[in-house]
C-alpha cells in the first residue's frame, strides 16, 4: 500500500461558456486552490498541468503555460495528456513526485475552453488515427456511442428512457446547489422527455454539454502538511491509471470494433470495472466502505453503468439502486453530489481534477447544501479516450 | 480512404480482417504490423474475410449532423443515419457500421440477425466512396 498525500487546497473557475482562454480559467482555479491552502505561488516547488488539445500550442504545454500566467518562479514543471483522464494522471504525477521526495508541495491545474457542439478530431487526413476514422468512416460522434450503451442496457437490463431521465433529475437538483456548476436549474423528467433526441434513445438532456472551466489542487506530503499546521487533511489514498486488458470486449470510444475473444478469454473484470478495482486494491478498501462517489456521467445511462462497474451493486441492478433512491440525496451511496457532468459539462482536462475538488469539499464537510452526511471515504472515477482508466480514492 | 477493409460484390461482399497465425486472434480494422495479444509470441498476420452475418449488439442513430471529417452536404437537410454494432459469433468481436439506407432504429432489436452489404458513404462529381453497411437479414427476401 502506498502512502497518502494531503490535499491542502482545492479551487475552481465556474464552468460555462465564457469565451475566454483556458489559461485564464486555469490561473483563476490555481489562485483559488492556493488561497484555500494558505500558500503563495512562490511556495510551490512543482506544477503539473493537464493538457488540452484545443488551446493551440500552449495547450500542449499546459504546465508551463499556467506557470507563466502565474509568474515564472522556477518550479519543476510537467504537462500530462490522457484525454478525459488527463486530470487524474496529473494528480498521479504530482503524487509520484511527492512520494518519491522530488517535491514537498505540488500545484495541479486543468482547464479548457471547449469547442461548440460535438467534440471532433484534429484536422487533416489522418487515417492512422482511430478517432479520425470513426468520424470519417461512420460519422460516429461521442453521443452515438452513449446511445449504443444505453440501447444495450435497455435490452439486457430492462432500463427505460424514463429511468435515464431520473439520473438527470437527480444530478441537476444537486447542480442547482453548486456555485461552480454551469447549469444551476433543477430539471424535470418532463423537460428531459421534451428535449430533442440526439442519439436514440438519448435526448439532449441525457447527454453532457461541452463547457469551459478550470479546476486545481494543491497536494503535499503529510509531513509538509503537518509543518504547515494541517493535522487532519483530506488524503488521497489511491490513484488508478490502468489500461484495458486484451481482449477488450466492450465497444469503446473511439473504436470501430472490439478485440476478438477467439484466442484469449476476456479478463474477469471489464475495463471500467478494473479501473475501480485497481483503486480499491491500492486504497485497501471495497465499495462497501464508500460514503459517496463522483462518476463520469457523459450520459445519464452511463452513470448507471458506473454503479455496477464501481461495485455499488451487482450487474443489472443499477436501475434498482436508482429507483430506490440509494444514489440520491440522503441515500446510502450518493453519486454525483457535485451535479456531475450533467450540471458542469465537459472541460476535458479539468474534469477529473474537479471531481477531486468535490471529494475534498465533501470530506471536509464543506460542501454546503449538497453535503453528504458523514462523508469519510469517496471515489472519483472516469475513463479517458484511447484506453486511459482513472479513479481516485480520498479519505478523511 | 481506407484500403483493404472490405472486398467483393453482392453476395461475395466481405469485411476483411487479419488473423495471427500463432494465436488465431482476429483483428478488424486489420492489424498488419504486430499481433496485439500480449501473451502471443507474434505470428504472421494473414488477411481473412469476416463472417457475413452476425447479431445486433446494440444500435443507435445520429439525429444531428456530425462534424468533419464526416462528409455531408451542408446545403441539404440532415438525414439521420442508423449505426449498428454487430457481434460476429465465430470471430467473437463486435463491429460498428452504418445501417443500409432506409433501416431505422424502429426496425432493429438487440440480438436480431444482420448481414454485411456494400454501400456508399458519399459521392461527389469525381469519386464514390464505398463502405460496408449492416442490413437485417429479414429485409433481403
Ligand atoms: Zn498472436
Amino acid at each position: 500500500m502506498t502512502q497518502d498525500v494531503a490535499v491542502l487546497g482545492a479551487g475552481m473557475h465556474p464552468w460555462g461558456k465564457w469565451g475566454r482562454s483556458f489559461v485564464e480559467y486555469g490561473a483563476a482555479a490555481a489562485r483559488a486552490a492556493l488561497a484555500d491552502a494558505g500558500l503563495e505561488w512562490r511556495d510551490i516547488g512543482s506544477i503539473v498541468g493537464a493538457d488540452t488539445v484545443r488551446g493551440g500550442y500552449p495547450g500542449y504545454v499546459a504546465g508551463a503555460t499556467f506557470a507563466k500566467a502565474l509568474g515564472w518562479q522556477g518550479a519543476r514543471v510537467a504537462s500530462v495528456y490522457a484525454a478525459c483522464a488527463s486530470g487524474a494522471q496529473a494528480v498521479n504525477t504530482a503524487r509520484a513526485q511527492i512520494l518519491s521526495g522530488l517535491a514537498d508541495v505540488v500545484l495541479v491545474v486543468g482547464a479548457d475552453a471547449a469547442p461548440k457542439g460535438f467534440f471532433r478530431p484534429a484536422g487533416g487526413d489522418r487515417p492512422d488515427d482511430p478517432d479520425w476514422l470513426r468520424f470519417r468512416v461512420l460519422g460516429a460522434t461521442n453521443p452515438t456511442y452513449f446511445g449504443l450503451y444505453a440501447r444495450r442496457r435497455m435490452a439486457v437490463h430492462g432500463e427505460t428512457p424514463e429511468d435515464y431521465a431520473q439520473v438527470k433529475v437527480k444530478n441537476s437538483a444537486w447542480g442547482a446547489l453548486n456555485p461552480y456548476a454551469r447549469y444551476r436549474k433543477p430539471v424535470t423528467a418532463e423537460e428531459v422527455a421534451a428535449s430533442a433526441v440526439v442519439a436514440d434513445p438519448l435526448r439532449l438532456l441525457d447527454i453532457c454539454a461541452t463547457s469551459d472551466g478550470g479546476a486545481a489542487l494543491v497536494l503535499a506530503g503529510l509531513e509538509f502538511a503537518r509543518r504547515h499546521g494541517v493535522t487532519n487533511p483530506v488524503r488521497i489514498r489511491a490513484v488508478s491509471t490502468v489500461t484495458p486488458r486484451y481482449p477488450n470486449t466492450v465497444l469503446d470510444l473511439p473504436d470501430i470494433a472490439t478485440d476478438s475473444a477467439v484466442a484469449v478469454q476476456p479478463a474477469a473484470h471489464t475495463f471500467r470495472e478494473s479501473i475501480a478495482h485497481a483503486a480499491y486494491e491500492e486504497a485497501g478498501i471495497g465499495p462497501e466502505d464508500l460514503s459517496f462517489a463522483e462518476v463520469y456521467d457523459l450520459s445519464t445511462a452511463l452513470e448507471l453503468q458506473w454503479y455496477e462497474d464501481l461495485g455499488l451493486c451487482g450487474e443489472g441492478e443499477a436501475v434498482k439502486l436508482l429507483r430506490e433512491g440509494a444514489t440520491a440525496v440522503g441515500g446510502r451511496i450518493p453519486v454525483n453530489a457535485s451535479g456531475g457532468l450533467a450540471s458542469f459539462g465537459e472541460a476535458v482536462p479539468a474534469q477529473a481534477i474537479a471531481q477531486v475538488c468535490e471529494l475534498t469539499w465533501q470530506l471536509r464537510d464543506a460542501a454546503g447544501d449538497r453535503q453528504v452526511d458523514g462523508a469519510r471515504v469517496g471515489i472519483a472515477a472516469n475513463q479517458g479516450l484511447f484506453g486511459h482508466g482513472s479513479a481516485v480514492v480520498a479519505v478523511r | 480512404m481506407v484500403a483493404g477493409w472490405f472486398a467483393g460484390d453482392g453476395e461475395d461482399f466481405r469485411l476483411l480482417g487479419t488473423r495471427c497465425s500463432a494465436c488465431t486472434s482476429v483483428f478488424f480494422p486489420r492489424e498488419d504490423s504486430h499481433c496485439r495479444n500480449p501473451g502471443c509470441p507474434g505470428g504472421d498476420l494473414e488477411e481473412v474475410p469476416l463472417s457475413r452475418r452476425g447479431h445486433v449488439w446494440s444500435f443507435t442513430d445520429g439525429r444531428y449532423r456530425p462534424p468533419s471529417p464526416y462528409v455531408s452536404d451542408p446545403e441539404l437537410p440532415w438525414e439521420p443515419y442508423t449505426l449498428i454494432a454487430v457481434e460476429l459469433p465465430s470471430e467473437r468481436l463486435v463491429v460498428l457500421g452504418q445501417a443500409a439506407p432506409g433501416v431505422t432504429v424502429a426496425d432493429l432489436a438487440v440480438g436480431m440477425e444482420v448481414e454485411v452489404v456494400p454501400g456508399v458513404l458519399h459521392e461527389d462529381a469525381g469519386t464514390t466512396w464505398t463502405t460496408w453497411q449492416w442490413r437485417p437479414t429479414e429485409v433481403t427476401a
